[in-house]
């Protein structure tokens, strides 16, 4: 039994189903009616839920339970401090630490919340948000967010983060300091005489290898990339994509080799390609792609699938990969991809899909 | 003290109380109490800077205010969500 947290603008689904049937999941549970839900993920280490929430007239919270079919609370300290330019927005990400109880949060403006107790109090990284740069900090199109939180196995000190539109940031200290990463990225979205230099970076998607850790692939506002040098620098790897545009990544994390897209057209068009819901996936590190089709729509299928709503399960060529698309549709895959099939239509738009 | 009225999903949140007294002189002093008495509504209707969020109206005695408006003793205070929040 697989349970899938697909997050969307209305209410969190809770879909349980078995990807070997070939039929859709049940929803065993839809949470928070009428809210928007960004992201939710079960943490693996303790079975605690947690669902970043936002509410049209309440503002946007992290909600808590152990069990996703029954009562929700909320977690405190989400938000700016006293005082402070920015107000909390949306919560973007929810991301297991390296340590016992330790979790982050990434949110819009953009700015790193972290939790020493499994996430029911969270507190500001400092850092970050006392940034000399932080006044410039220029939005993506879903506005100032830390969408990418990627962890070094087994050692807390280092971090790196992907904000939009504000680049890569890398610490070696936990969270006390921070720097760029950026050399290599280029957006051409930004006049080549102003690209020099500039962190107006769209950073989309970001995943560390969990066995080769100094390497991290992106999906950028217009490119994919992979570093090999824990996120110093950022080679291009889009060649054989049917375009380099897109939200969403995952990887197989026993395949350092290994990543997952889903392209789009373009930044003003982001739907798939040629009206076909593709995957895209590389097991040499992006010397070469191959199309992963196999029962997904390929006709008249424009889908937008969001930068979170992927999700790998487990690992090899018996891996799980389901997404989601703007359409209310998800998909799934019970073989890493070789073949697909539906787990459930028309729901509302997708913004998020976990793993439980 | 002034008597609170809320509606779902603050009700739920102050224990399932349709209605509640506080005191305070003023609608920020009001609602900083509610807070203080009923926990789990920390952040909904103030945001973390104290003020009323956008999309959440408050009335006193049928005057729609905001955090600073006074408050009398014997007054009577909604809380609701707004028409213009929500999502579409």
């Amino acid at each position: 039994m697989t349970e899938l947290l697909v997050g969307t603008k209305k209410g969190l689904f809770v879909l349980r189903g078995d990807a070997g049937a070939e039929k859709p999941f049940d929803v065993a549970a839809r949470a928070f009616p009428g809210n928007v839900v960004e992201f939710a993920i079960r943490d693996p280490r303790s079975g605690r839920y947690l669902a970043s929430v936002t509410s049209g007239h309440f503002g946007p919270r992290v909600m808590h339970t152990m069990d996703p079919t029954g009562e929700w609370e909320p977690t405190t300290g989400l938000g700016y401090p006293e005082g402070s330019d920015w107000s909390l927005e949306r919560i973007w990400a929810i991301k297991p630490g390296e340590a016992d109880g330790l979790m982050y949060a990434g949110v819009a403006p953009a700015g790193l919340f972290t939790s020493a107790d499994g996430g029911m109090n969270w507190d500001l990284n400092r850092a970050l948000y006392d940034q000399p740069t932080r006044s410039s900090w220029q939005p993506g199109a879903g506005g100032l967010c830390l969408h990418s939180i990627a962890t070094w196995p087994e050692d807390p000190s280092r971090l790196a983060i992907g904000i939009s539109a504000v680049g890569v940031w890398l610490s070696e200290d936990g969270g006390e300091s921070w720097r760029h990463g950026n050399e290599g990225l280029v957006p051409r979205y930004i006049p080549e005489d102003a690209r020099e230099g500039t962190i107006d970076l769209c950073v989309h998607n970001m995943h560390r290898a969990p066995l080769r850790p100094e390497r991290l692939f992106m999906q950028f506002h217009g490119g994919v990339y992979r570093s090999d040098d824990a996120g110093e620098s950022w080679i291009s790897i889009a060649e054989g994509l049917p375009a380099d545009f897109g939200f969403p990544m995952a990887i197989d994390p026993a395949d350092p080799d290994s990543a997952f897209v889903i392209p789009m057209n373009s930044d003003g068009d982001r739907v798939t390609v040629d009206g076909r819901a593709r995957v895209y996936g590389t097991r040499d590190a992006g010397e070469s792609w191959t199309s992963l089709s196999d029962g997904l729509p390929q006709e008249e299928a424009y889908l937008t699938i969001l930068r979170q709503a992927f999700a790998a399960e487990g690992d090899g060529s018996g891996m799980g990969l389901y997404f989601g698309a703007t359409s209310g549709d998800v998909f799934g895959s019970g073989d890493a991809g070789a073949s697909w099939f539906t787990v459930h239509e028309r729901l509302a738009p997708v913004n998020s899909v976990r793993v439980g | 003290m002034a008597i609170v009225r809320l509606r779902a999903p603050l009700k739920n949140l102050a224990g399932g109380n349709r209605e509640v007294t506080i005191d305070g002189a003023s609608v920020g002093e009001v609602l900083q109490e509610l807070e203080r008495q009923y926990p789990r509504i920390e952040g909904w209707v103030l945001d973390e800077h104290g003020r009323v969020r956008r999309h959440v109206n408050v009335f006193v005695n049928g005057e729609r205010v905001r955090e600073d408006a006074a408050v009398a003793s014997d007054a009577t205070v909604h809380v609701l969500p707004s028409i213009s929040g929500g999502e579409r």
